[in-house]
């Protein structure tokens, strides 16, 4: 069957790709975008590794097909810093300490900054509650926790 | 110098970011799945459906036939491997069984056991290829429990399999693979000194190490032969030397090139996919990339041991305790090598204990061929023993932590698994957790306060290292021990203390088997003991180098120069005769005073410091669900040096909350044809964020005196105290004894009616 | 002479149940030798898989280290690690 032509916008950018329908948008990105900052942890949505935002809406781009871009407008970990100024909340995972082996991180940080993006005054719990779809096996949260709810209070302090 | 005359510490226990950080924020970093090379096939796995089975035959012809297949292979594509016993990351272990993990050849041994692969130019053509082997299965009985696996007549996994370590060797087959027994003094007449006894049974259940990165390599096999990986694990050389085993291929054919590794937890030390995509890249000569699914891990990789553990534990009425005994049966999955070993050698290692006895079963059953996961088996008869030891206070109406302050393991202590101990932390951490405000919060009804303490090994180890002075003054760092949590910053950090410059102008990096000497795995707590020291005895070598280069360029003695804050600077009768000549200045003229400046060092490290640590959690039950949640967490550990205290800390709250998983949520579900029925993390619950609450943590240090400077292993005890800490604290808040993980809701709901029940 | 404290069945399996020894050997190299000597099949259990812990300090895999006179010596299952 032929590939779908699929025309979206990635970090800011025109992207247009072809897919086959069954490909995720997990698929898309790491197989023919090669945008392999996005991970892949299950497959089955249960891990949140694969966190994109879809029109500023947090997804796991593993649940999402890539033929769904098409006229979407795509944020992932490649463009969350500024060239090569970090996002406050890059930054202040480096700072914390907040990754150890690093798979899970960029789900982590893109899933903090839908988080910030909505609610820029979480509680502990509130946090915990939104990154609860995201599974980090290294750090037992505590430090990812601290950096998020760290990055808040100091964008809240700068806006 | 400090009051206590140890060295003032620059760099040592700072908290730098880390030098490969900013590529782990940004999404540059490389892991195993990130990695491609052009015209690289797709590589997939056949698993077997059944938990035990014979393999009459596979067909593979309708396979081959398939348009944009390029390779099928079977076991009958590896040379069949004798026996030969190798030390892998959890301990002894076979290559003829590591082979037959591999890919099964007369047996399927566990649902999920690999017994054919193919590589395909796309996903959909590797799929349809599985889809059209014809494997022949004679499907036989299989068995799952640990116990059951040990009763006469159970189906039996291996035929030549005869119990070792037991007089007179055994006649027929069993699935025993290894009875031990571990003594000390005379146990018998010491339980006849004890004025209580508290003797019980406890049950573990398996739990997969759960790194998020599932394994993945690409592999390239060349017409010459040489070959390429590019992989995450555990290690490099660990890779090359398994697949050259496993494949009969010389080590010198072999590079491995390590990629970024997504978490490991001791589940990395071994090879699965690395030898497939080896043989199909020869079969197909093109690259071959191959990665599993998350329900594949589950199926075909780790996970640890589970088992049951009896423990008798006596004591004198004042609190001494004077005599353990336990009897540990672990499960080693398809292959034996499960870590009872350690299991019964860590079991009363934090109690001064002269009169021990520990037996152990190393027992096969139809399930994933069991792999390292931190402090291989100590969580395991650590969680039998604390919680006995809870018991024991309980009955003395003595403090838990007061009851472990009385028996605890000291400097000059004998440990419980026999040699005297050096210097040791044991107590400083149950002080710590004494001197902590958690353990004074006032509780509310139907909630608990608990303590276990634990202890690790830890291991040295084979390592190198080498330093590259650049002619601008900055440093490279080559190890080859994968970065798996920080470990760059802490190499970059102790050769930024002896070359005395900022750790921004020294880079590490984790170098590939033919671009450094031989380093270990990482694992075992080494990397930072073992390479570090490495890493500061090149450094000190570069050092010696400066010096002499100095020297030269004075016309002094090599003598009379020394190095203070990254300067040469002339010493004795030559004191302030010259200007201090700094790092870059002695780079700048390198090539006019000698060439190029750069050490390695190669060793051995031997005497890793063994590892304490004590947890304190505060639970509260919902008797209504049977749901615990975890209120506070405190765990204290002495890392004998904290060099990045970040990545200490992290190791600690890590390591406990994956014991929080272990004990409350985390176990295999098979059905009655022993299939595994949770194959994904939707249903193998690990802790999520709102689980928990933040992870307290207390380091203390203790300086271990084999390291220069004091470190010892931090990542695996953490994992020991968890699962009795929260065993005692549900105890503590509903006055119920839990004895079998994990105490999911189910089992708590159950045990809290049951108790009702029996109060009517 | 060092005190060799055999803990566990693997290495008493080669003693017929005897604990304790006493060898002259002054590095772990030499005690291999000693022990392969006196109870055939022991020395090369304790090359090829004991950990041994001399005066507390263990040494997994080093055949060099010296055993100092009067030393504790314990042969241990060698560990691995996660």
């Amino acid at each position: 069957m032929a590939k779908h032509h699929i025309s979206t916008t990635i970090n800011g950018e025109p992207v247009e790709f072809l897919c086959n329908t069954e490909q995720t948008m997990l698929d898309v990105l790491r197989d023919e975008l090669h945008l392999t900052g996005t991970k892949e942890g299950c497959a089955t949505g249960d891990c949140g590794a694969c966190s994109i935002t879809v029109d500023d809406r947090l997804v796991c781009s593993c649940l999402m097909l890539g033929v769904e871009a098409e006229g979407h407008s795509i944020q992932t970990i490649e463009g969350m810093a500024d060239g090569d100024q970090l996002h406050p909340l890059q930054q202040k995972f480096l700072e914390y300490a907040a990754l150890q082996c690093g798979i899970c991180t960029p789900g982590f940080l893109v899933a903090s900054k839908a988080l910030l993006d909505r609610n820029p005054d979480p509680t502990e719990e509130e946090a915990r509650y939104w990154l609860a779809g995201n599974l980090c096996r290294c750090t037992g949260y505590d430090k990812i926790i601290r950096a998020v709810l760290d990055t808040a209070a100091d964008m809240r302090g700068a806006s | 110098m400090a009051p206590d005359g140890t060295p003032d510490l620059k760099v040592v226990g700072t908290r730098p970011i880390r030098p490969d950080g900013v590529d782990k924020v940004t999404g540059r970093a490389q892991f195993g799945a990130d990695f491609q090379l052009p015209g690289q096939l797709v590589g997939k796995v056949l698993r077997s459906p059944h938990a035990h089975a014979r393999i009459r035959s596979i067909d593979t012809s309708k396979a081959e036939a398939i348009p944009g297949v390029k390779a099928v292979m079977t076991a009958a594509d590896m040379p069949e491997i004798t026996s030969e016993e190798a030390f892998v990351g959890e301990g002894p272990a076979d290559f003829k069984d590591m082979s037959g993990n591999t890919m099964a050849r007369d047996k399927a041994l566990y649902d999920g056991h690999a017994v054919a692969a193919v590589a395909a130019t796309s996903a959909a053509a590797a799929d349809a290829a599985l889809a059209a082997i014809e494997v022949d299965y004679e499907v036989l009985p299989h068995v799952i429990d640990v116990e059951d696996a040990m009763v006469e007549g159970a189906p039996i996994l291996h035929d030549d399999m005869f119990t070792s370590g037991v007089d007179p060797k055994p006649a027929t087959p069993s699935n025993v693979a290894k009875r031990m027994v571990f003594e000390l003094g005379d146990v018998d007449a010491a339980f006849g000194k004890a004025d209580i006894v508290i003797e019980r049974k406890y049950k573990t259940a398996p739990v997969h190490q759960g790194y998020i990165e599932p394994h993945a390599c690409v592999a390239q096999y060349a017409a010459d032969g040489q070959v390429q990986i590019y992989c995450s694990s555990q290690g490099q050389f660990m890779v090359r030397a398994y697949v050259a085993k496993l494949l009969g291929i010389d080590i010198s054919e072999i590079r491995v090139t390590p990629l970024e590794i997504g978490g490991g937890f001791g589940g990395k030390t071994l090879v699965y996919l690395e030898p497939l995509a080896v043989v199909l890249s020869r079969k197909s000569g093109r690259p071959v990339k191959m990665a599993m699914t998350r329900e594949e891990v589950f199926r075909g990789s780790g996970p640890t041991s589970g088992g049951t553990v009896w423990v008798k534990v006596g004591a004198k009425r004042d609190g001494t305790i004077v005599a353990g005994d336990a009897v540990l049966k672990f499960q080693a999955g398809a292959y034996a090598g499960s870590p009872v070993g350690p299991g019964c050698m860590t079991a009363f290692a934090v109690y001064d204990l002269q009169d021990v006895r520990i037996t152990g079963y190393d027992v096969v059953t139809n399930r994933p061929k069991v792999a390292a996961y931190r402090a291989p088996g100590a969580p395991i008869s650590n969680f039998g023993v604390e919680s006995a030891v809870d018991e024991l206070a309980r009955e003395l109406g003595m403090d838990p932590v007061e009851l472990r302050l009385k028996n605890a393991a000291k400097k000059g202590t004998k440990a419980a698994y026999g040699p005297t101990f050096g210097d040791i932390g044991c107590v400083e951490t149950l002080e710590a957790v004494k001197d902590h405000p958690n353990y004074n919060v006032p509780l509310e009804p139907n909630q608990g306060r608990g303590v276990a303490a634990g202890f690790w090994f830890n291991i040295g180890g084979e390592s190198s290292a080498t330093v590259n002075i650049n002619e601008d003054g900055t440093a490279v760092v080559a190890t080859g021990n994968p970065d798996i949590g920080g470990s760059r910053a802490s190499m970059a950090m102790m050769a930024a203390e002896v070359l005395g410059i900022d750790v921004e102008r020294v880079r590490p990096i984790v170098a590939d088997t033919s671009s450094v000497g031989y380093c270990f795995l990482t694992g075992g707590s080494r990397v930072t003991f073992a390479t570090g020291m490495a890493v500061v005895e090149a450094s000190r070598s570069v050092v010696n180098e400066l010096k002499a280069r100095a020297a030269k360029t004075w016309d002094i003695p090599v003598d009379a120069v020394e190095w203070q804050d990254g300067k040469a600077v002339p010493a004795g009768s030559n004191a302030g005769d010259f200007e201090p000549l700094s790092l870059e200045d002695l780079a700048a003229k390198s090539g006019r005073t000698g060439g190029p400046i750069a050490a390695t060092s190669s060793l051995n490290a031997q005497g890793a410091g063994p590892g304490f640590g004590t947890h304190l959690v505060d639970v509260e039950v919902d008797r209504e669900t049977g749901h615990v949640k975890v209120l506070r967490y405190l765990a204290t550990q002495d890392a004998g040096r904290a060099i990045h205290p970040s990545y200490v800390e992290g190791q600690i709250q890590g390591g406990a909350v994956q014991g929080i998983g272990w004990a409350l949520n985390e176990e295999y579900i098979y059905d009655d044809r022993g299939r595994l029925d949770n194959p994904g993390f939707l249903d193998y619950r690990i802790p999520v964020a709102s689980d928990l609450p933040m992870i307290d943590t207390v380091v203390v240090e203790v300086p271990n005196p084999r390291h220069p400077y004091g470190a010892r292993g931090v990542g695996e005890v953490p994992i020991v105290p968890p699962m009795a800490a929260m065993a005692n604290a549900i105890q503590d808040a509903i006055g119920i004894r839990l004895t079998e993980l994990p105490m999911s809701p189910p089992k708590v709901r159950k045990a809290v009616d049951e108790q009702a029940a029996a109060e009517e | 002479m060092a005190r060799i404290v055999l803990t566990h069945s693997a290495c008493r399996q080669y003693t017929g149940g005897t604990a304790e020894l006493e060898s002259d050997a002054t590095s772990i190299r030499g005690l291999v030798r000693d022990l392969e000597a006196r109870f055939p099949g022991l020395g090369r259990q304790v090359e090829e898989s004991m950990a041994v812990a001399i005066d507390g300090v263990m040494h997994q895999d080093d055949l060099t280290a010296s055993i100092p006179e009067g030393a504790e010596v314990y042969l241990l299952p060698r560990i691995g690690g996660g």
